[in-house]
Parts: C-alpha cells; sequence; structure tokens
C-alpha cells in the first residue's frame, strides 16, 4: 500500500506542524488518510466533519494552503511522494488541531435579514416559474464551509474588519432574500443595509474556491452592488424617493 | 457540584436535524422557553443529507392523490405494522408542512404553472415528493435553521448530551459537555424532546455520518422509555460500493424515480423477477408497461424498480449471492442509458457530482455500482401519535428516533414529512406539558457528580482502543444482524456485545479533554452497545420476516406477528422485550385497504 506524507497542525495558536506517514489506497480521499491516521496514530486528533459527500460543509481545512473540503479532496490529485500539508481554515481563530472557532459566522447569521414572503393565491399556491427562481435555488446550494469567508482578504488580512463586514457567503444569503421574486422586505432592510459589501473589490476569489460552485461575484455581489448604487445613487430615482414615498 | 455550568430551560430539545428544529420552533412559538442542544454545528445534523424530497399528498402533478392513498402507501410499505394513527396524522399533515416550509424560505422545484413540483419515489403510488434536486435535506435544514436563529432560540453548538435526569418518574434535564473544552454542562428543564436521529453507524457499511450512534434511543431506553420495533433496520437498496472509501454512501431513489434502472451483469432488469404478491397487482410486470409508466401513472403500473426498499435490498443481495453481481460486490443503476445527459444533470446535480469527484465515474455515460447500506432506524422510542409522548412523563421524541410511523419499513421522502410533522406536535405538546408545571422539576446531584467524575475514566489507564471496539462492533452487527439474520448469528451477536461491553470498561484515549474526538468516540460506544442489544434481542423475539427484518429461519410473514410491536425495555441493566398488541385500526381506515 502507497504511504502519504502528512503534515498536520497539532494544538492551538501556538502548535506546531506534525509530521506523520499513513497507508492509503486507491480511491481515498484526504478525510479517509485523516480517519486512519486517528485510528492508528493520533487517537486525539481534532477534525470536523459529517457527511463524507460534500454536502454539510464540516470538514473545511487549507489543504496545501488552498482552502477545501477533506472530503471531497482525492489523494489521486497529489503527485507521488508529494508532503501534503493539512491546516485549519487561517481566519478563524483554532480551537485545537483542525478545528476553528467559527462561531462569528453565526453571530453575522442572527443580524441577516429574514425573508418574508407575500401570501399564497386563491387558490393556495406560491406560484413561481423556475426561470425565476434558477438564481435563487443556486444561493441556496451553500453548504456554509466558510471557505470563501476563509479566503476573502477582507477580513483574513484584517480581522478588525469582522464587525463591519458579513463576507462572501452572507452576500449570498442578502442576495436570496433581496431577489426572491416573492420577497416583500423593503429594501432599507437588505440592500441599503449592505453589511460592508462596500469593502468588497470584487477580487472574485470567493468564487475561486466555492465548493457548491456558486458564482458568488458575478451573481450576489456585484447584482447587490448595482441595485445599491441604483436605489441609493441614482439623483432622479432618490427624488422621486423623496416626492412619491416610493422604495 | 455547585460550580457546573448550567442553563435553566421550560422545553430543552436535544437534536437541530428537522425534527429538533421544527419542535424548537414550535415550543418557543408557543412561549416556552427553549433551548437547543447538537453534536455537530448548527446545519449539519443528518438532515442536510437528504437528497430525494419530503412526502406529502399536494396532488400537485396527480390530482388524484390525497391523503387517504398516501396513508395507504405508508402503511403498506411499513407491511401494516405502522401505528396507524401516526401514519394518518402524517399523511393529513405533511402538505400543510411543506407550504410552511415555503413560506419560511424553502425554494421547491417548481412544475410549469408555478407550483411545487413533485418527484417519483419508491411505493409512493403517484409523483409526490416536493424537492429541490437532489439536496432538498439542505433546503429543509437551513430554512428551518435560518427561522429558529430569528426565532431567538438559544442554541448549544458541539454539546454532547450523554445523561437524561429525572425527578422521581418525571423528566428533569440533561447532562452533557461541551465537545470543545470537554467540561460538563447541566440543562434543567420542565420536559424534553428528544430528536437525536437515527444509529446507522452500528453497522459498518452505513449511509449515516458519525453522529448516528443512536444516542437518543439509548439515552430514552435508559431513563425507562419505551422502545418499540427496534429490530427494523432499512438497509437502503443504492450506496455506493466503489472505491471502497466511499462504500455507503448514498445513491439517491431519485435516480430510480427520474428513470434510472437496476440491472445485472448480464444486464438484464431483474426486479421483475422479484414481485411480491402483495405488490404484484400494481408492479408493472413487462418493460414496456414499467417505462410509459413514468409519463402515465393513470394506465400504466409502476416499475418493479421502485417497489418498497425491503424488497430492493433483498433482491439485490440474492443478486450477488447468485453470482451476477459485480466484482465489487454490487449491482448496476444505469440511468446513462435512459435519459439524457442534460436531463441527469439537471435532475440530479449532486450526484453527479459525487460518482464524478469521489469515483471518477460520470453517470451520464456509464452505471453506477450500489448495493445496500444501513440507512434508517425504524424503530425508537414509543411515542403517544397525538402528542409525542413517550412513556416517561415529560419525555417527547420526533423525527428518526421515534418509532411506530414507519412500522417494518419506511418509504423514502416519509421521513422528511415525518420530522416536520411530529417535531412541531412533540413541541407543542412540550411546550403545553412545561408551561402546566409549576416549579422546576429538581435534579439528583448525586447522580450528576457520579457521572460526571465517571466519564473521565477513559482517560484514567486501560489498554482498548476506541476506534478498534467500534469497527468490532460494526463487523459483528453487520454480518450477524444484517440483512438477512438467523437465531444463532444473533445469540453470537449478543455474546460480542457483551464481551465489548466489558472491554470498554478499560477504554483508554489518549491527550486531553478538549475536543478530543478519541474521547467522544469511546463515551458514545456505551449507547452504540446498548442500541446493538435493543436491536438484536427484539431481532431475536421476532421469528418471521417483515420490511427491514428478513430472517433465513423464518423466511415469511406470520399472521401471529402481524398482530403486534416488539417492545423493548432496560430495567437496570438488563434488556427485556415483550410483544404487544398493535393498536387497532378503526373499520373507515380498514376499507382502504380492501381493493
Ligand atoms: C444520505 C441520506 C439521504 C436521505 N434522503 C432522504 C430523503 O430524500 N427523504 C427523506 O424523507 N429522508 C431521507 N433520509 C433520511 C432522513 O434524512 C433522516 O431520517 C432524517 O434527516 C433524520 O432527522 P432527525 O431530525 O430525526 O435527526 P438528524 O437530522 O439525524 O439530527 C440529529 C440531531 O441530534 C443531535 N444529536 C444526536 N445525539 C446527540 C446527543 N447525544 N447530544 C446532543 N445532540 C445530539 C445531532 O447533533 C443532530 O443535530 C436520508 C438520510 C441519509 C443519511
Ligand atoms: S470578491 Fe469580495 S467578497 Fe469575494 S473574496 Fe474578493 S473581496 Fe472578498
Ligand atoms: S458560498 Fe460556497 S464557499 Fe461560501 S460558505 Fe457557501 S458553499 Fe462555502
Ligand atoms: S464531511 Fe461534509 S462536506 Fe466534508
Amino acid at each position: 500500500m502507497p504511504k502519504a506524507h502528512l503534515k498536520v497542525w497539532r494544538g492551538d495558536d501556538s502548535g506546531q506542524y506534525v509530521e506523520y506517514d499513513v497507508e492509503y489506497e486507491e480511491g481515498m480521499v484526504v478525510l479517509d488518510v485523516v480517519h486512519r491516521l486517528q485510528a492508528t496514530q493520533a487517537g486525539d486528533l481534532a477534525i470536523r466533519w459529517n457527511c463524507k459527500a460534500g454536502k454539510c460543509g464540516s470538514c473545511s481545512a487549507e489543504i496545501n494552503g488552498k482552502p477545501k473540503l477533506q472530503c471531497m479532496t482525492r489523494m489521486g490529485t497529489f503527485i507521488d511522494g508529494e508532503t501534503i500539508t493539512i491546516a485549519p481554515l487561517k481566519t478563524f481563530p483554532i480551537i485545537r488541531d483542525l478545528v476553528t472557532d467559527v462561531s462569528w459566522n453565526y453571530r453575522v447569521a442572527e443580524t441577516m435579514p429574514e425573508l418574508k414572503l407575500s401570501g399564497p393565491d386563491a387558490s393556495g399556491h406560491r406560484r413561481m416559474q423556475q426561470i425565476d427562481i434558477d438564481r435563487e435555488q443556486e444561493f441556496r446550494k451553500c453548504i456554509e464551509c466558510y471557505i470563501c469567508q476563509d479566503v476573502c482578504h477582507v477580513i483574513r488580512d484584517h480581522p478588525e474588519n469582522q464587525g463591519n463586514f458579513a463576507g462572501p457567503r452572507f452576500f449570498v444569503q442578502l442576495a436570496n432574500v433581496a431577489m426572491h421574486p416573492l420577497d416583500q422586505n423593503p429594501k432599507s432592510a437588505t440592500v441599503a443595509h449592505g453589511f460592508g459589501l462596500d469593502y468588497c473589490n470584487i477580487t472574485k476569489c470567493c468564487t475561486d474556491v466555492c465548493p457548491e460552485g456558486i458564482h458568488i461575484t458575478d451573481n450576489a455581489i456585484i447584482p447587490l452592488k448595482e441595485r445599491r448604487v441604483d436605489e441609493y445613487y441614482d439623483p432622479i430615482r432618490a427624488i422621486g424617493r423623496k416626492l412619491f414615498g416610493k422604495k | 457540584m455547585a460550580d457546573i455550568e448550567t442553563h435553566e430551560y421550560d422545553v430543552l430539545v436535544i437534536g437541530a436535524g428537522g425534527a429538533g428544529l421544527r419542535a424548537a420552533v414550535e415550543a418557543s412559538a408557543l412561549g416556552a422557553r427553549t433551548g437547543l442542544v447538537c453534536k455537530s454545528l448548527l446545519g449539519k445534523a443528518h438532515t442536510v443529507m437528504a437528497e430525494g424530497g419530503i412526502a406529502a399528498a399536494m396532488g400537485n402533478v396527480y390530482s388524484e392523490d390525497n391523503w387517504q392513498v398516501h396513508f395507504r402507501d405508508t402503511m403498506r410499505g411499513g407491511k401494516m405494522l405502522n401505528n396507524w394513527r401516526m401514519a394518518q396524522i402524517h399523511a393529513q399533515e405533511a402538505p400543510d408542512r411543506v407550504k410552511e416550509l415555503e413560506e419560511w424560505g424553502a425554494l421547491f422545484d417548481r412544475t410549469p404553472d408555478g407550483r411545487i413540483l413533485q418527484r417519483d419515489f419508491g411505493g409512493h403510488r403517484y409523483a409526490r415528493l416536493a424537492h429541490v434536486g437532489d439536496r432538498t435535506g439542505l433546503e429543509m435544514i437551513r430554512t428551518l435553521q435560518q427561522h429558529a436563529v430569528h426565532r431567538g432560540i438559544e442554541v448549544h453548538q458541539e454539546c454532547t448530551v450523554n445523561r437524561l435526569l429525572k425527578d422521581g418518574d418525571r423528566i428533569s434535564g440533561a447532562l452533557g459537555y461541551w465537545r470543545e473544552s470537554g467540561r460538563m454542562v447541566l440543562f434543567r428543564a420542565k420536559a424534553v424532546v428528544i430528536a437525536t436521529g437515527g444509529l446507522g453507524k452500528v453497522y459498518s457499511i452505513t449511509s449515516n455520518s458519525w453522529e448516528g450512534t443512536g444516542d437518543g434511543h439509548s439515552l430514552a431506553m435508559q431513563a425507562g422509555a419505551d422502545m418499540i420495533d427496534m429490530e427494523f433496520v432499512q438497509f437502503h437498496p443504492t450506496g455506493m460500493v466503489w472505491p471502497p472509501s466511499v462504500r455507503g454512501l448514498l445513491v439517491t431513489e431519485g435516480v430510480r424515480g427520474d428513470g434510472g434502472t437496476l440491472k445485472n451483469t448480464s444486464g438484464e432488469r431483474f426486479m421483475f423477477n422479484y414481485i411480491p404478491p402483495m405488490f404484484a397487482a400494481e408492479t408493472a410486470d413487462t418493460e414496456a408497461e414499467a417505462d410509459r409508466w413514468y409519463d402515465d401513472k393513470v394506465n400504466a403500473r409502476r416499475t418493479p424498480d421502485l417497489l418498497p426498499r425491503d424488497e430492493v435490498a433483498r433482491a439485490i443481495n440474492s443478486e450477488v449471492k447468485a453470482g451476477r453481481g459485480t466484482a465489487h460486490g454490487g449491482v448496476f443503476l444505469d440511468i446513462a442509458s435512459r435519459r439524457s445527459a442534460d436531463y441527469i444533470k439537471r435532475r440530479l446535480p449532486s450526484m453527479y457530482h459525487q460518482f464524478m469527484q469521489l469515483a471518477g465515474v460520470d453517470i451520464t455515460k456509464e452505471p453506477m455500482e450500489i448495493g445496500p447500506t444501513a440507512h434508517y432506524a425504524m424503530g425508537g422510542v414509543r411515542v403517544d401519535a397525538e402528542t409525542a409522548a413517550s412513556t416517561v412523563p415529560g419525555l417527547y421524541a420526533a423525527g428518526e428516533v421515534a418509532g411506530g410511523m414507519h412500522g417494518s419499513n419506511r418509504l423514502g421522502g416519509n421521513s422528511l414529512s415525518d420530522l416536520v410533522v411530529f417535531g412541531r406536535r412533540a413541541g407543542e405538546s412540550a411546550a403545553k406539558y412545561a408551561l402546566g408545571l409549576t416549579g422546576q422539576p429538581s435534579v439528583d446531584q448525586g447522580a450528576i457528580a457520579e457521572r460526571s467524575a465517571s466519564i473521565l475514566k477513559p482517560f484514567e489507564g486501560g489498554q482498548e482502543n476506541p476506534y478498534t471496539l467500534h469497527r468490532e462492533l460494526q463487523e459483528c452487527m453487520h454480518v450477524n444482524v444484517g440483512i438477512i439474520r438467523t437465531d444463532s448469528e444473533m445469540r453470537q451477536a449478543l455474546v460480542k456485545i457483551a464481551e465489548l461491553k466489558d472491554r470498554l470498561s478499560r477504554v483508554q484515549v489518549e491527550g486531553h479533554i478538549q475536543y478530543n474526538t478519541g474521547w467522544h468516540l469511546a463515551l458514545d460506544m456505551e449507547h452504540m452497545l446498548c442500541v446493538s442489544e435493543a436491536i438484536t434481542m427484539a431481532a431475536i423475539e421476532r421469528k418471521e420476516s417483515r420490511g427491514g427484518h428478513t430472517r433465513d429461519d423464518f423466511p415469511s410473514t406470520s399472521g401471529e406477528f402481524s398482530q403486534v410491536n416488539v417492545v423493548v425495555r432496560l430495567r437496570g441493566s438488563a434488556v427485556s422485550v415483550a410483544q404487544e398488541p398493535l393498536p387497532v385500526m378503526p373499520d373507515e381506515l380498514k376499507k382502504l385497504f380492501e381493493e
């Protein structure tokens, strides 16, 4: 059986990399190898995982410097003998080993606007055409792996921005509310608030790493930014709003 | 133990899958102070993995559909062992719960006229599953999670409940530990809702995540609750079999619902050879009729590929045994030759990615290799159909951990609907019960001190590795109490379980108590051994084959056993089993089965 040479972060902020050799078989993913490491050499290794199928977003880690899902990274993608470095997500405080404190994301989630849908029609249905919700469904594919949050330089390099910037994952959620065909939220609760959208300078790093292939920048962030401009900085519209009380 | 971190609630919900979230939302809406605990991060519970859809007789695709048909399908799928009243409530309330999810933000796929689209699934007469591609569970959990967060429900994530506490006969709270710090935490609660999901992790090939260790089953048993139907474990017919690392991962039944068929290595659609008499009248007996059925439910009968799961899993097992399986011990599931690549990618995007990324198989070009995988526990806490109350005052159960609703075999899609229908009812009843009590029931400080100390024992020195114990249990259960069972093998399993219990008392974990997954597993092992024993004892007791319980030594159904549930109880450290009569279905419902 071939052996993988791993460098795995052990401990908290003041921890260090520890090297291991672990046997693996054809078809395995990084998470399998880490599990084998746990069962044979490092029984107390802290990791998160649930679905092992790229569906729950628990197993995010930085593999050779790139944030990825461990369960969807096949061993076959590495060159034979290559050292595989597995580190916790850098943007979040380390709890232990590969587990980070992602609670900031849950606090941001509490500040997000909630969808408020118009009622059903006389036949008791909320009618929406598939074509009108395709993009909405793309936003709702998010598995909350926080990989996009991890790479976004606005918070990766400047943790102090965390108080003013919701991050790409939540721009996707915001777009979901703002563009839902039946949502009744006033714009002031969604687009106008912005949640730090202006910090984003459209580097597209978030889109590049999203394991769900969500077009975070093109389909969520840019349209949101455009709406902000249209709605709030267009002088004629602004006058219209004043005169006619339009939203 | 004055210094233990303590939280006080009216209602404590254990589990943040679909059932727990829905229960918490309801309890909180009724004004109960509500707390929610879960072992993983919020939003990662098993429910997130559900693929195919949520069953509800909304009649959007076939207006002939209604709750009576759904009820009948559910009972027949469960081989008539279901609690009829639960099956009725479920069929009647599921459509409202789906619409409620939509109101809270869920965006199901649409029909051409803009209503919620429904898809075909095994055992359902009409296309009935509301869905979002093949990621319906994600949609459900995110919707409920966001709704719950905005209701201000207190969520304790990565916190594992290890014991339920009682004040005399009634529930008074729960004791758990933070996975991050390893410290104990006490939840004082007037009522507790258990919504801990399943127990697939006692088997070696399973679709379940690490969380599926049967904690709630075991906690309820330890608290004195009756368990029913524990012998019925669903092996989903289509799990991945290759490569080994993905063995057991689920392939949604939606593949067959959308046109995929099962084939053996000679290319034969073998399901036509396995149509049981009970379903013969409504199942196509030629390939032509089966293929017509996808578009014409009224004039053609359904394909045998979509017989209930127990039938299909047994058929695959037999094909492989007869030497008509693949080299990796599976059979083929083919949609590539039957549907266009575009259609497959649109309807089954995550299956497409799962096979492409994990197995290097393009399912639009090649067949998938699949075989049975331990998937779902039909058995669980015995509950009152109306209130989801267990036999212990103040203790409620909903979702996969509750028993009765699905009888001996669950139909696909009936779990997600079960979660919201009975999650809501459990939350409601728990809140009403709690708000009706005066004063907080007391907790037994002695028990808390004892448990807080004994939980640390695995650090004290022994020689057993928790991962090894777990693997041995999984292999034992798979071989001896798996799809096909016999008395002698199950008795061997009991011997092994006793041995493992003994070895667990000498388990040793390394490292310290912070986020120590080895230690967590050692603690989960106690639950897994408890539920394994319950499954095995119940399976020995049921001397017939029915649904998710097939015995080589009693291969047919028996009239005698068609009238009873096997009830399992834990008293002290002894597990007892008893046969108790099923609730009797009223005549007007019986008529539905006369056609
Ligand atoms: C891959 C897959 C696909 C599926 N597809 C479908 C489908 O298409 N349609 C369908 O109807 N059903 C489907 N099912 C079945 C269905 O998803 C599950 O039965 C259902 O989600 C269980 O929900 P639940 O709310 O009961 O529990 P779960 O979602 O399993 O949640 C259990 C919760 O309890 C918590 N918990 C457990 N033990 C403890 C403890 N000791 N302390 C604290 N918290 C604890 C967990 O952390 C978790 O939050 C599928 C299942 C799988 C595995
Ligand atoms: S595009 Fe914006 S949100 Fe995305 S990574 Fe770049 S700065 Fe961050
Ligand atoms: S948007 Fe993509 S990368 Fe970001 S959390 Fe969601 S799934 Fe992960
Ligand atoms: S374990 Fe669920 S995404 Fe990796």
